[in-house]
């Protein structure tokens, strides 16, 4: 099978070690995820503002070259799914900008491409008991907590395709993998986002809630799907220790990247060794590396 | 705080902008306060996310442009997915904010920032900052 893959411009560069553990773990399950030949950055952010068209159209020229090639789009990062996403939707429903979006990136863009994320992807058209069949090296005694974020699920009413409030998707792929899951109230609590350039502090704040939830519920690493919220989560831990004494730094890690271990993939090439958090310990430990 | 209160307050131009570039009715809200219990940097607020809206309401725009809440805002849309009225309160922060930075110019000076940030940092942190940050 064949995919177009949007990678968007973070996996591009800060955060390759996602996209490659992306490729080769789908390509280790029978799916090409093929780059699109053109392609610009999403924005980062979907525009809230309902005259904001020309933020709409950077987001909307990728699904147009997407759909010179097919009806479906594979995304990796959680962020870039929402904007393709949510910006499609507009391109579905809304005349007006829909005219006149196209005229001024000169395409004729209808909505006819499905954005879909790579969990999506593996949950619907590999399925997870495929999934489970094709481990080599099972993720047994280790314990994971799922982190959402929010641009993976909200609002429902547009991203839907998981129960916003209680979502499965994560907790399923990682049972999948063998992993045992841990359960904790913040996973879908904002890591802050851009904030990150303008408060910091807010930021720490937030990702300390979180981690030190996920360390509460006996976490032993926590899984993400989009950069912002991995180097949010990783970057600060270091302060976070400092400050809080009895905070135990915890590795976070991609989905992608848990995926190519448990399919036995060689991990070098997934950048283990750039993250703040060494993962590789506790990867050791468990007999995964 | 004394407020007096006139249909041509309640239903000043700002406030008329607003509700036409969030397309929201913030009249819906009737202040049960899930979106700031919802709101994951509420606690790093001055302004409460449904306080912004109750002055919004009230005409009362300058104490919420004066605020930091505005600029706090990540738009998670966690106050938008929990609100029973479903009133999108980060596209009412994005109006106001928008409206602000095109009369007062942007609220950061993207050459400022820190080359060791501009570095470290993956490049989507400042391109949604940007966006959110600059008219």
């Amino acid at each position: 099978m064949r995919i177009p893959y949007y990678p968007g411009c973070t996996l591009s560069t800060k955060a390759k070690g996602f996209d490659r553990a992306a490729r080769d773990s789908f390509a280790a399950l029978g799916i090409e995820l093929a780059e699109l030949k053109m392609w610009n950055c999403c924005g980062a952010t979907f525009p809230l503002s309902r005259d904001n068209l020309l933020d709409l159209s950077g987001p909307v020229r990728n699904l147009a070259a997407a759909a010179a090639e097919s009806d479906k789009l594979a995304v990796a990062c959680s962020t870039c799914f929402n904007v393709l996403k949510r910006s499609n939707l507009v391109m579905r429903n809304d005349e007006e900008k829909r005219e006149r979006i196209n005229f001024f990136i000169e395409a004729e863009y209808a909505g006819t491409v499905e954005v879909l994320h790579l969990l999506e992807i593996l949950r619907d058209q590999v399925g997870w008991e495929n999934l489970s069949k094709a481990v080599k090296k099972p993720l047994t005694g280790l314990k994971v907590a799922p982190y959402y974020g929010c641009m993976f699920l909200r609002p429902p009413k547009e991203m839907g395709f998981d129960d916003h409030e209680n979502p499965q998707i994560l907790e399923n792929y990682l049972r999948a993998l063998g992993a045992e899951v841990a359960e904790y109230p913040h996973r879908a609590e904002c890591c802050g986002n851009y904030i990150v350039a303008f408060d910091l502090d807010a930021t720490k704040e937030m990702s300390y809630m979180i981690l030190a939830s996920t360390r509460r519920a006996g976490a032993d690493l926590v899984v993400t799907s989009c950069p912002l919220c991995q180097f949010n989560l990783d970057r600060w831990q270091g302060d976070l220790t400092m400050k809080r004494g009895g905070f135990r730094p915890i590795p976070v890690l991609y989905d992608t990247q848990l995926l190519g271990i448990a399919l036995g993939l060689d991990a070098s090439a997934f950048d283990l060794d750039r993250h703040y958090v060494d993962p590789r310990p506790v990867l050791r430990e468990k007999g995964l590396l | 705080m004394r407020i007096r209160l006139s249909a041509e307050k309640v239903h000043n131009d700002f406030i008329r902008k607003v509700e036409d570039m969030s397309g929201q009715d913030l009249l819906k809200c009737y202040q049960c306060g899930e979106c700031s219990a919802g709101c994951p940097a509420a606690f790093a607020m001055d302004l409460l996310p449904s306080q912004v809206i109750r002055f919004l309401q009230l005409g009362e725009q300058e104490t919420v442009l004066k605020s930091k809440t505005i600029w706090l805002c990540a738009a998670c849309q966690q106050c938008y997915t929990r609100c029973p009225k479903g009133v999108d309160l980060s596209r009412i922060m994005e109006a106001v904010r928008d409206l602000l930075m095109q009369e007062q110019g942007d609220k950061i000076v993207i050459e400022k920032l820190p080359a060791e940030v501009l570095a470290e940092f993956p490049q989507q942190a400042f391109i949604s900052g940007f966006r959110k940050y600059t008219a």
